[in-house]
This record gives C-alpha cells, sequence and structure tokens, in this order.
C-alpha cells in the first residue's frame, strides 16, 4: 500500500552572515564577550526619564534591553523606550512578551520597531498576570516564545506575514529568546534550549544565575549537544540588595533560583549593599571562564547605578572601550 | 480528573499505543466518513472525543491535539497555553509558576516524552494554536487529512493510463508505479540535444 512519510519537512537555515545591523550582533560575531544590561522602565510619560536611566547603563553595554511589562506590571512599554533610545543613539533589545498582545499586534509591532531602527529583539513568554499589579487583566498568550521567535524570522528571512502576505521590506532583526538554567526542570533546560534554536534564537539571555555549578552542568550538556556554536550565550546577573531582598525575590518573583549560601553570605555582610555587588563580580568573572558563554545579561533592578562599576571592575571589557555612539 | 491526567502522563507509552490503534481506526473510516458527509459526523464524533478526553486528558477541545508529541501532557492545561514550553517560571518541586497547587504540564510531558517510542516529537516546533478549531473533532481532522495524504500517495504511484481514463481503474493494474524514463531519452536531455 502506498504510504507518505510523517516527518515535518525541515526549516530553511539561517541565512549565512549578518542578519541584522545591531551592534551586538557585531560585537558577538567578533568574538568579543558582550555585555548588556536591563534598563528599569519609568512610570512616566517624559522621555527624559528615559534617557536618566539609560545613561549609566550606555557607558559599558552593547545593548540596553527594554523590558515588556516585565513581572507582569504596567511601566512605559518596550516599543516607545525602543525608539527613544535607538533615536538617540544607543542599541536597544526590544522585548516582546506573549503575556499582553496576540498574533495581529505582535508582527503590526515588529515591523514598527524595525522602522524606527530597533535591530535586536528578545522573545519572551511572559510572566503570568497574577504576579503584576493588574492580576484582573485577560492572559493573551496567543503566541509562545517558540512561535513567535518563528514567526519574525519568516518576516525577516522569508519577507512575508504568517498569513503568507508579503512584507516589502522585511525588519532585519537580530533574534533573542531566554533561557533559566537553574529553575525546574532542569534535566530538560537544554533540550528546550535546542528547540528554541530550532526556532530561530541566535542568541539568548538567560535569567539570574547565582548557582554556578548548575549552571556549568547546563552549559556542559549545551556543549555536548553543539548548542554554544549555534547559538551565543549571554547569562543573567545582578546584584542583591540584601538578604531580605533576595529571599522575598526568590519566593515572589516568577523564575529565580538563590542558593542558601549566598543568601547566608549576604546576611553576614556588614554592608549588604557592597557585599551583593562583590558577589555579582565574583559570579561574572566564574561565567567568564566556562566555555560557550559569549557574554553577560545585567539586570540591576533599582541598583543601576552599579552596573557600570560592576562591569568595569570584573574587568569582561578587556579594555574595549565605546566610541562615537553612545552605549552602541 | 487531575490525578487520571497524571496518570495518563505516567502512561504515556500506554496511551500512545492506543491512540495509534485509534487513528489507524479512524483513517479506514474515511469512506465511511466522506458518505455520511464529515460535517453530519462532527457533532456526535465530537461528542464522544470530548467525553473520552476529558476524563483522560482534561482535555479543552482545542482541535489541533498534540498529545503524542507531548508526552500525553496536554499543552492547553498549561495556563499560558504553551505549546512549546516549559516557560521560565516553574516552581521548585516541579509545579506551575500560575496554579502552585498543579503540576507543571510541561515538565511532565518532557518526562512522559522520554517513556514514548516516538517521544522525539516533543523537539519538533509546534505551531501557534488556530482558535477558530476550538471545539471541533481533532479525531476527524486527523483522519481526513491523514486519509487525503495516503490517497494523494496512492493516485501519484498510479499508471499513467489509470491517471488519464478514471474508468480504467477497475481493470488497469492501477497501483503499479509509473515506468520509468527510458535511459537513453534522460541522457540525451542532458546533453542539451
Amino acid at each position: 500500500m502506498a504510504d507518505y512519510t510523517d516527518t515535518v519537512p525541515l526549516y530553511a537555515p539561517p541565512p549565512e552572515g549578518h542578519v541584522s545591523h545591531s551592534r551586538l550582533e557585531r560585537v558577538l560575531r567578533a568574538g568579543r564577550f558582550a555585555v548588556t544590561a536591563e534598563l528599569n522602565p519609568p512610570d512616566s510619560a517624559d522621555p527624559s526619564d528615559v534617557f536618566d536611566a539609560a545613561q549609566p547603563l550606555g557607558e559599558v553595554a552593547d545593548a540596553i534591553n527594554a523590558t515588556d511589562a516585565s513581572g507582569a506590571n504596567c511601566h512605559m512599554s518596550s516599543i516607545g523606550i525602543s525608539a527613544l533610545l535607538t533615536r538617540a543613539g544607543y542599541s536597544t533589545v526590544y522585548q516582546i512578551s506573549c503575556r499582553d498582545r496576540n498574533r495581529i499586534a505582535i508582527q503590526g509591532d515588529v515591523l514598527g520597531a524595525a522602522a524606527m531602527g530597533v535591530t535586536n529583539v528578545l522573545c519572551l513568554t511572559g510572566d503570568g498576570v497574577g504576579v503584576g499589579d493588574q492580576p484582573g487583566a485577560k492572559p493573551v498568550f496567543d503566541f509562545d516564545s517558540l512561535t513567535l521567535l518563528r514567526t519574525i524570522r519568516t518576516m525577516r528571512d522569508q519577507g512575508m506575514f504568517l498569513s503568507g502576505r508579503k512584507i516589502t521590506r522585511p525588519p532585519q532583526m537580530f533574534l533573542g529568546a531566554a533561557e533559566n538554567p537553574c529553575i525546574h526542570p532542569v534535566d530538560w533546560r537544554p533540550d528546550r534550549l535546542a528547540k528554541k534554536v530550532e526556532a530561530g534564537a541566535e542568541f539568548i539571555q538567560t535569567n539570574y544565575i547565582y548557582d554556578i555549578p548548575v549552571f556549568e552542568r547546563f552549559m556542559a550538556r549545551v556543549r555536548d549537544m553543539g548548542l554554544d556554536k549555534r547559538v551565543y550565550i549571554l547569562a543573567g546577573v545582578g546584584p542583591l540588595a540584601s538578604a531580605k531582598a533576595a529571599r522575598w525575590m526568590r519566593s515572589n518573583v516568577p523564575g529565580i533560583h538563590v542558593p542558601d549560601a549566598l543568601i547566608e553570605r549576604m546576611e553576614k555582610a556588614d554592608k549588604p549593599g557592597a557585599e551583593g555587588k562583590k558577589i555579582c563580580i565574583e559570579l561574572i568573572q566564574q561565567i567568564r571562564e566556562i566555555a560557550g558563554v559569549s557574554g553577560v545579561h545585567v539586570m540591576a533592578y533599582r541598583r543601576e547605578h552599579q552596573v557600570s562599576e560592576i562591569i568595569l571592575e570584573s574587568g569582561v571589557l578587556d579594555g574595549r572601550v565605546k566610541r562615537g555612539r553612545k552605549g552602541g | 480528573m487531575y490525578r487520571i491526567r497524571l496518570f495518563a502522563v505516567r502512561q504515556s507509552s500506554v496511551f500512545e499505543w492506543i491512540y495509534a490503534r485509534v487513528e489507524r481506526t479512524m483513517v479506514a473510516l474515511d469512506p465511511v466518513f466522506r458518505k455520511i458527509g464529515y460535517n453530519r459526523v462532527e457533532a456526535p464524533v465530537a461528542l464522544v472525543e470530548r467525553a473520552i478526553k476529558t476524563v483522560l486528558f482534561d482535555c479543552k477541545m482545542c482541535g489541533q491535539c498534540v498529545l503524542s508529541s507531548t508526552g500525553m501532557s496536554c499543552p492547553m492545561n498549561c495556563p499560558k497555553e504553551l505549546r512549546n514550553g516549559p516557560c521560565g517560571g516553574v516552581r521548585p518541586g516541579g509545579y506551575c509558576e500560575v496554579k502552585p497547587e498543579m503540576k507543571c504540564v510541561w515538565s511532565l510531558a518532557w518526562d512522559g516524552a522520554a517513556r514514548m517510542k516516538g517521544g522525539d516529537k516533543i523537539r519538533e516546533v509546534l505551531p501557534p494554536v488556530d482558535r477558530s478549531l476550538k471545539g471541533s473533532s481533532s479525531w476527524l481532522r486527523v483522519s481526513r487529512e491523514k486519509a487525503g495524504k495516503l490517497r494523494e500517495a496512492r493516485e501519484a504511484a498510479r499508471t499513467a493510463v489509470a491517471q488519464a481514463f478514471p474508468e480504467a481503474r477497475a481493470i488497469e493494474p492501477a497501483s503499479a508505479p509509473l515506468a520509468d524514463e527510458p535511459e537513453q531519452a534522460v541522457n540525451r536531455d542532458a546533453r542539451g540535444a
């Protein structure tokens, strides 16, 4: 009897060479240790609040991440911040969470962002609405982070919307996704990363890494699977403010794992702020030694003023200085 | 139902075996369904499908079942309805970020898939949910689509004469594969003559 194969045809491999005009992509492809930093979005309509927040990050970061209502809390939108900063000469990472918008809105926003000069995009699932300041909101989740990645890749590389309608000028964007190596199911995280790469991820920004042994095991698997050759991995780091804050974060913010040993160390410290910064620098230096890691992503919520000191003191820039453009 | 769902994931290989039979039966029934009309059988089949799958998997009748690609753990039970999970918010012990009393659907899915023969299908990137299919029977969709593809494959393998004269099918060796091009003709073309 005649039969047909049930296998799915492989999606076209990514194009050769640079896919965007992104500074972050250039730095990563050049084999430099990249630094990205997360901006605390203002609760205001004043553009100068955005510029003030970006200024300390721009000194060291190759790109600044504009969060998209992280933790399901309302702030200025990622696309608004990205547009403002791009025009001021910064390189930004436009974050899209699947929680708040459906496929129609998202595909339109991607074109809008690209038109305003945004060259990096980070595709996220998004935290549930329950943890935020509007728990009564309707969670959308029309896409998940992988279908979002594949959609933007289709827009960029095939030049069309998911509907098949043609895009006359496709968005040239460097595609990113998140991963959370220290969170359950730890054993399956590398496989999930492989799926994200398959969907189109070209760089990864991880959630906070406070547990180096767990992250090392994750990276060992990633290297065994050859994924470090196919995607640039930026490990997430950030200074802890105090033992109390660390405990609160661990139990209230989804997806954060802080080992007890670190919290104890914070508790014993005379100046918790300085100790948090010191721990962060140590973590960056340890992460840098792990094969397959291409950079760090600094998330210093409400401690943005420390970012530039942390990066400079960690020595990861190797004396690399920014020329011409602010923060890239 | 939650306990039965967990049981189904633990027994994912058994349910994989059962589903393969269900699917084969549905595909075999395609001529019957076509005779009666797929739109006429839709409601009763959907009713049966909903009853069985709700008990076993907490089915939400998305109309595009992917249980065999997700370790028999229904992804529509994920509060974020992820089709390629898990998300990054899974709690210690493998509990859901949004519903802390429930095991993460996707954490279970990867474990379930590891026990299945065709478990590697979990590595494929699944498409976004087509919300317009909600409530419709996934079994009938599979039956229609697979039977259609089988027909196409069979059609492609028929002899030229059987394709040219549909009425000749009953008497011609219809299932014989198409004859290969004569070698000389192929070579002549290659030389550009």
